[in-house]
């Protein structure tokens, strides 16, 4: 039985992560209805760019094996959510905002070009800086895997038999405070009542004196910025990074929104409890049937419940208009 | 093709049911094909051997690419699993192939017919013709028909799912088929070194025991190299001659209906599920019997290259070539696999002949388009982009070839902004000019517009 609830914990740790994931998914499909298939990339983009910026403030030469200090932390997490924003802002304005009329299977493909844009740049090597004959960072990322520098101390904590480490505490603490205060901004701000003006009709919106425009560029851009802060956890919790054109990037963007999908497109609470419900069902597969085949569940399971529910869990049905 | 046209201008005979007489009319496409297919086994890649195998992979990428166009560009459902179509087919395929072989040679060498013979291995036959050609081509249509089987059960949530769903669904299954593929038991060795367990197991009693151990996350080896130039054209012209039958066919036009407004299709009597059912099982067959001759061409198969990263490709070519041309994704396969090859070692753009190919281009743009001078600075600025990109690479030491994904992507999204319909948008090469205005392309030229017409009025309106 305790083994049960080490499943949950572990599972709720990793689908935190899906649901910060699936919140960039979420808020831009809620606005603008396609999904953003670059958004993994610029969740690779957050772990890479946490890694160059611990790398860059000499972290990992400086202190060793040490721990910086929290500050520092903060930054590097600052960093990464500094630089995934201005890539979503950039993504949207250069890529998105010419084919916002445009019919949907164009801007598709626009995202799959933007993905294997980013990836492919990701993996090319311009400048490179070294200490001791090692290579410390490289901007662009560069073809080869990196290990993280320890950014803060992972202990593991046993409560009633099950092993907790701080960095799932943090993850769980982290994603907590962000989707709170996103949650807050939709609901009790100017901007959250205009986003969801614009989700709800563009034309009308506009009529009633919203700026779409910049609407659309800030949802992005809280889009894009989750998925840094979410990068940035990646790396805390798995420190061996692998190079953006790894098809493992794709895949965890993928989860997060089979995470979205799972708890109901454009629907924030949905995210939340879709990222849960996917790390959890991942994490029952992998301890009882077989770690191998991980990413089948999670599509299987996907499958499922666009045949049963195809709007979510809390979803609500839409009708189709003529 | 002439005769197909006369057929649909003459609107009695349109009326009647096809007889035997729509016999000839289908075959006579592919029998062509063959003939074509031996003279390129024959005549071009013998002297061609720099390009032997960019050649057989071009003809892979046009059955790929042209399939796809059934479901993508026909259907207009959005499907990004193509490359898991081709992971289904080609294990089954490879593997009925590789143990039949064994079940009915007692071996896992080659035993090929005339047909399948490349460079030196012609002079010594050891099987007369068509010696393992039969099984070779049992694998195909059994892969084939595997495939099928994934299509129809990809093609059923379609009946729910559309656009953005659906390419999510379809990427899912090629990723589940990747993984499953991937978790597979090693193969059975081909240079004796079987294990007295594995020795069990070899018996021509339990051949279909057998299908599944494909080698799990190591490629799947050592297969006998089958498919050769010849048998690869010879399913290209298959593909062609059935897609084009298609388009033109109510089947067709009803699958454009659903493309061009699903709603409207409904309300007119299109079974839409039906139509997009039969559509991705068509598109799954040939991406099957691709898979298979990749494998047979290469003499290995491996999941890890069949993922989403091959569909894209595929849907690059798709996009590029125009969405439902047929003739269009033809031309981009074709551009695509050989860009590569030809970025490996770029020829500066001021060589005379390359000079003279860009002249041509740009006065073929100054006489056509309506914005002559935009075209012609396109023309100039990709040129200069072009040379720039040589020069730098040359500078950092890298190939140009090294970028190709950089390009492809960058080209994606430019075409996506620019000319969102691809190079040939729904037409096909012969109703654009200057091949319109020759006289024997006048009558199919005729009969095809009708189904176009609908589609560039809704692409104008846009």
């Amino acid at each position: 039985m305790t083994s049960f609830f080490q499943i949950i914990a572990d599972g709720i740790s990793i689908g935190a992560l899906y649901a910060l994931v699936a919140l960039g998914y979420t808020l831009v499909y809620g606005i603008l209805q396609f999904i953003n298939f670059a958004h993994s990339d610029v969740f690779a983009l957050g772990a890479w760019a946490s890694l160059t910026a611990a790398a860059m403030l000499g972290l990992s030469s400086a202190f060793g094996a040490q721990v910086p200090p929290f500050y520092l932390t903060l930054l590097v997490l600052l960093a990464a959510m500094v630089v995934c924003g201005a890539f979503g802002y950039a993504i949207e304005r250069l890529a998105y905002r010419p084919l916002r009329n445009a019919p949907r299977l164009n801007v598709l493909i626009t995202a799959i070009g933007v993905s294997l844009l980013l990836q492919n740049i990701g993996q090319l090597e311009i400048f490179r800086a070294k200490n001791q004959g090692m290579t410390v960072y490289s901007i662009p990322f560069g073809p080869f895997p990196r290990v993280m520098p320890p950014m803060i101390v992972n202990e593991s904590i046993t409560f009633l038999g099950v092993t907790f480490n701080t960095v799932d505490l943090i993850i769980l603490a982290v994603a907590m405070v962000i989707m709170i205060g996103i949650e807050w901004m939709i609901f009790h701000t100017k901007i959250g009542l205009a986003m969801r003006a614009v989700s709800f009709n563009h034309r009308t919106a506009a009529l009633m004196g919203v700026n779409v425009d910049r609407v659309v560029s800030f949802t992005f851009v809280t889009g894009a910025v989750l998925a840094g802060a979410a990068g940035f956890l990646y790396c805390l919790k798995y420190p061996q990074l692998r190079q953006t054109a790894d098809t493992m990037w794709v895949l965890f963007g993928l989860k997060g929104f089979v995470a979205a999908v799972v708890g109901g497109i454009g629907n924030i609470r949905g995210a939340m409890l879709g990222g849960l419900c996917i790390g959890l069902i991942e994490f029952l597969g992998v301890s009882t049937i077989s770690s191998d085949y991980r990413d089948v569940y999670v599509f299987s399971i996907l499958i499922v419940v666009l045949l049963v529910r195809p709007n979510g869990i809390l979803g609500k049905a839409v009708v189709e208009k003529v | 093709m002439t005769e197909l046209a006369t057929t649909s201008d003459d609107g009695a005979s349109a009326l009647r049911p096809p007889g035997w007489t729509a016999i000839p009319r289908a075959v006579w496409p592919v029998v062509v094909g063959v003939v074509l297919a031996y003279c390129l086994q024959e005549l071009v890649v013998p002297n061609t051997p720099t390009f032997s195998s960019v050649i057989a992979f071009a003809g892979i990428n046009i059955l790929l690419a042209v399939s796809l166009n059934l479901v993508n560009g026909f259907a207009g459902q959005f499907s990004i699993g193509h490359a898991g179509f081709m992971a289904v087919g080609g294990y089954f395929g490879a593997s009925i192939v590789y143990y039949g072989s064994y079940a009915i040679y007692g071996d896992f060498n080659f035993h090929g017919g005339y047909l399948s013979y490349l460079g030196s291995a012609r002079s010594t036959p050891s099987m007369p013709l068509l010696g393992g050609e039969l099984l070779f081509l049992a694998g195909c249509i059994l892969g084939g028909l595997l495939s099928v089987a994934a299509g129809y059960l990809v093609g059923l949530p379609s009946l729910r799912l559309r656009g953005d769903y659906l390419a999510i669904v379809t990427l899912g299954f090629g990723e589940i088929v990747r993984v499953l593929l991937e978790g597979t038991p090693s193969q059975i060795s081909p240079y004796g070194t079987l294990s007295s367990v594995d020795q069990v197991i070899v018996d021509k009693s339990s051949f279909f025991g057998l299908l599944h151990r494909v080698g799990g996350p190591q490629a799947f080896n050592g297969l006998p190299t089958y498919a050769s130039h010849f048998w690869i054209y010879v399913w290209v012209a298959i593909v062609l001659a059935v897609a084009v039958r298609v388009k033109y066919s109510g089947y067709g036009r009803s699958l454009l209906s659903i493309r061009e407004d699903l709603v409207a299709a409904r309300s007119i009597g299109v079974d839409v599920t039906k139509y997009n059912v039969r559509a991705f099982m068509l598109s799954a067959f040939f991406a099957g019997i691709a898979g298979v001759l990749t494998a047979l061409y290469v003499g290995q198969i491996k999941a890890g290259d069949l993922g989403f990263s091959r569909s894209f490709e595929i849907i690059i070519m798709v996009v590029l070539g125009g969405l439902g041309s047929i003739s269009g994704a033809f031309m981009a396969a074709i551009l695509l696999t050989f860009l590569p090859e030809v970025l490996r070692d770029p020829p500066r753009i001021y060589d005379p002949t390359v000079l003279a190919v860009i002249a041509v281009l740009a006065l073929i743009a100054a006489v056509r388009a309506r914005h002559r001078w935009r075209v012609l600075g396109l023309i100039v600025g990709v040129c200069l982009a072009y040379e720039l990109a040589r020069w730098g690479a040359d500078v950092s030491g890298r190939k140009l070839s090294d970028f190709r994904m950089i390009i492809y992507a960058a080209v994606l999204v430019l075409l996506m902004i620019l000319r969102p319909q691809g190079l040939l948008g729904v037409h096909e090469i012969w109703e654009v000019w200057p091949l319109n205005k020759l006289p024997f392309l006048r009558r199919p030229l005729r009969s095809s517009s009708t189904a176009t017409a609908g589609a560039v009025a809704l692409q104008e309106k846009r």
